[in-house]
């Protein structure tokens, strides 16, 4: 590997880690949409910015990318207080507002500049490495990794200082206003580290990379676990996984960076939607399955226990005789009937079922329940 | 002194009006159910009260000052379905949001609150269940945990909303003995509540609200069905036979 190419990999981590961070608090807070609305946005907040500086490298850029990301939030709850539109529909009447403005600017008074719309949309990964930070002659390397660095610790430290009221106003706002805490605050700042994140990350991997990277990871490791410092863990990891997978796949199809590590996102969303331990769909088929077998396992149980000790035992408890008085097919009754055998609950004595001790408790348990 | 003081407090949500002109006093060591029918305004009432929607006039006090100054005396269960029970994270962990008010902002619950978190959960009857994941609780265990985090803040009032819909007939149990504990050691108690059968054998005081305060006393005083009837209506004559 060139020095490039892992150079573009560790901007790629770096960014999925601090995108996954804010967005696991989205996901739970059920405010996905809310990356969409501010990573299309700031793009207002940049082109306002730059019209002020001149410099499309001013860091007033950033702080004028991030108001217009907090203005976003106020505006759509400001709008969704009104009680006329839905919160969805809020956003959906917010962004694409505030964007749209941001494009007639560019493409009136800022053509040539750079600033296009293909790189807003999509970043330029291939190109961060060129982009160096060199001060006093020493490289401090890409721009971004530095940039995006500097986002990542301040949202590690952001939510480690504040963990107690991200969680507590994430799960139950009113009890945490009843406690005398102010969630609306807690709100706000959350909001400013999804903006500053999505300003930061944007130049490298662009606005839809950014919602791919704050939604998809923390929302596949929910599937994969109950507890919030792991669902946090995991979502970074799986974040860079989508990363550095994406790279690959980007150069082996010759293909766009960005477009392949969202791609990769819902790679791993979809695996872990199919493969989860408990959620997954696999998971739940085979409960499905097991509880059928289970299930009828009992009402062979019971079916014996009915009529054990009684003259027609003989006949009823023949394995050839649940096909007709069950309703099971003979290759499904057998099946059962060597599940129930595997349990201990029955044995078979000379082509006919005899109840254990374990089977006859099976059957008084689950009658009586 | 009485526990909660409660003068003309007025809500309204944009120009309808949830709440009018409702006085409510609760005398300290009472457990008072708050019955009326949907709509009637019973969660509106504790919402004011806690400061979590603002009134359009009316004032609440608890222990004499406003609750925003009596913070750390007054619990709040709020109903079982108003927070998602798949956030993942443990039965203590719930619970120990009950002293986040005390601990302050930014701090960490220490060794003291994790231990206060577990008696509280005694109390409950889940002890054994402290590091379960919430998602996997059942309705009953539910409103335990959230009994358990309103006990762990040591209070002298609580709040709750309905602590008994949809709980087993165990849990329900439990909770009344609990109810009964508080009431011993002098708390006040102040629960919305809907089943109308089991107000006399649960509570002593009630408050009929609909909208307005229709009555509000010793149980055996107001719970009459002539204020039942004011209270709900033409629905109350089913009172008697099969209750709400």
């Amino acid at each position: 590997m060139t020095s490039g190419q892992i150079e573009i990999q560790l901007i790629a981590v770096v960014v999925a880690v601090a995108c996954a961070l804010p967005g696991t608090f989205l996901v739970l807070r059920r405010l996905a949409l809310v990356s969409d609305a501010i990573s299309h946005s700031i793009l207002l907040g940049i082109v306002l910015g730059f019209f002020v500086t001149g410099d499309v490298t001013s860091p007033l850029l950033l702080v004028g990318a991030a108001a217009v990301g907090l203005l976003t939030v106020v505006l759509v709850s400001t709008l969704e207080r009104t009680g006329l539109v839905r919160e969805d529909a809020a956003i959906g009447l917010v962004f694409p507002a505030l964007f749209s403005i941001g494009v007639i600017l560019i493409s009136r008074y800022a053509d040539g500049v750079h600033l296009d719309i293909d790189a807003v949309l999509l970043g330029e990964l291939a190109f961060a490495p060129f982009d160096r930070l060199v001060f006093w002659g020493w490289d401090f390397g890409p721009v971004s990794l530095v940039v995006m660095s500097i986002v990542l610790g301040l949202n590690v430290a952001a939510i480690a200082v504040f963990w107690k009221e991200l969680k507590l106003s994430t799960f139950d706002p009113a009890l945490a206003v009843a406690l005398g805490f102010t969630p609306a605050l807690v709100q706000y700042g959350l909001m400013s580290l999804v903006s500053l994140t999505a300003v930061g990350a944007f130049d490298a991997v662009g606005s839809i990379l950014v919602v791919a990277l704050m939604i998809a990871p923390p929302a596949t490791a929910y599937l994969l676990t109950d507890s919030l410092p792991r669902l946090l863990a995991l979502a970074a990891a799986i974040g860079a996984a989508s990363g550095i997978a994406g790279y690959w796949l980007a150069y082996f199809l010759d293909a766009s960076i960005a477009g392949s590590m969202a791609s990769m996102t819902g790679v791993f969303f979809v695996l872990g939607w199919l493969l989860a331990p408990e959620r997954g769909l696999v998971a739940a088929a085979r409960r499905r399955a097991r509880q059928r077998l289970e299930f009828a396992q009992t009402m062979l149980a019971i079916h014996l226990a009915n009529h054990e000790g009684k003259p027609e035992a003989e006949v009823e408890s023949r394995v050839e005789h649940l096909h007709g008085h069950l309703r099971w097919e003979a290759d499904f009754a057998e099946r059962i009937v060597r599940g129930a055998e595997r349990r201990g609950l029955v044995v078979e004595r000379v082509g006919s079922l005899e109840l254990t001790d374990a089977g006859r408790t099976l059957a008084a348990d689950a009658v009586s329940r | 002194m009485n526990a909660i003081e409660v003068t003309d407090m007025t809500v309204a949500y944009g120009e309808k009006p949830v709440l009018w002109d409702v006085d409510l006093e609760v005398r300290k060591g009472v457990l008072m159910a708050i019955v009326g029918p949907n709509g009637a305004g019973k969660t509106t009432l504790i919402r004011a009260v806690l400061g979590l929607v603002k009134p359009a006039a009316g004032q609440a006090l608890v222990h004499g000052r406003p609750y925003a100054a009596q913070r750390s005396l007054v619990a709040y269960v709020p109903q079982r379905g108003s927070v998602d029970w798949d956030f993942p994270t443990s039965v203590l962990d719930v619970v120990l949001m009950g002293r986040y008010g005390r601990i302050g902002w930014v701090r960490r619950p220490g060794k003291v609150d994790r231990e206060a978190a577990r008696e509280a959960l005694a109390q409950v009857g889940m002890a054994d269940l402290a590091g379960r994941q919430i998602s996997q609780l059942s309705g009953g265990q539910q409103q335990r945990v959230f009994l358990a985090r309103a006990l762990v803040q040591h209070a002298e009032v609580y709040f709750m909303d309905e602590p008994f819909q949809g709980v087993d007939a165990t849990t329900e149990k439990a909770i009344v003995e609990l109810l009964r504990a508080l009431r011993e050691q002098g708390k006040t108690v102040v629960a919305v509540h809907h089943d109308l059968q089991t107000v006399p054998e649960y509570f002593d005081e009630v408050t009929l609200l609909n909208v307005r305060r229709i009555a509000s006393g010793a149980v055996d005083e107001v719970f009459t069905e002539e204020n039942l009837r004011r209270t709900y209506g033409g629905r109350a004559a089913l009172f008697g036979r099969n209750g709400a």
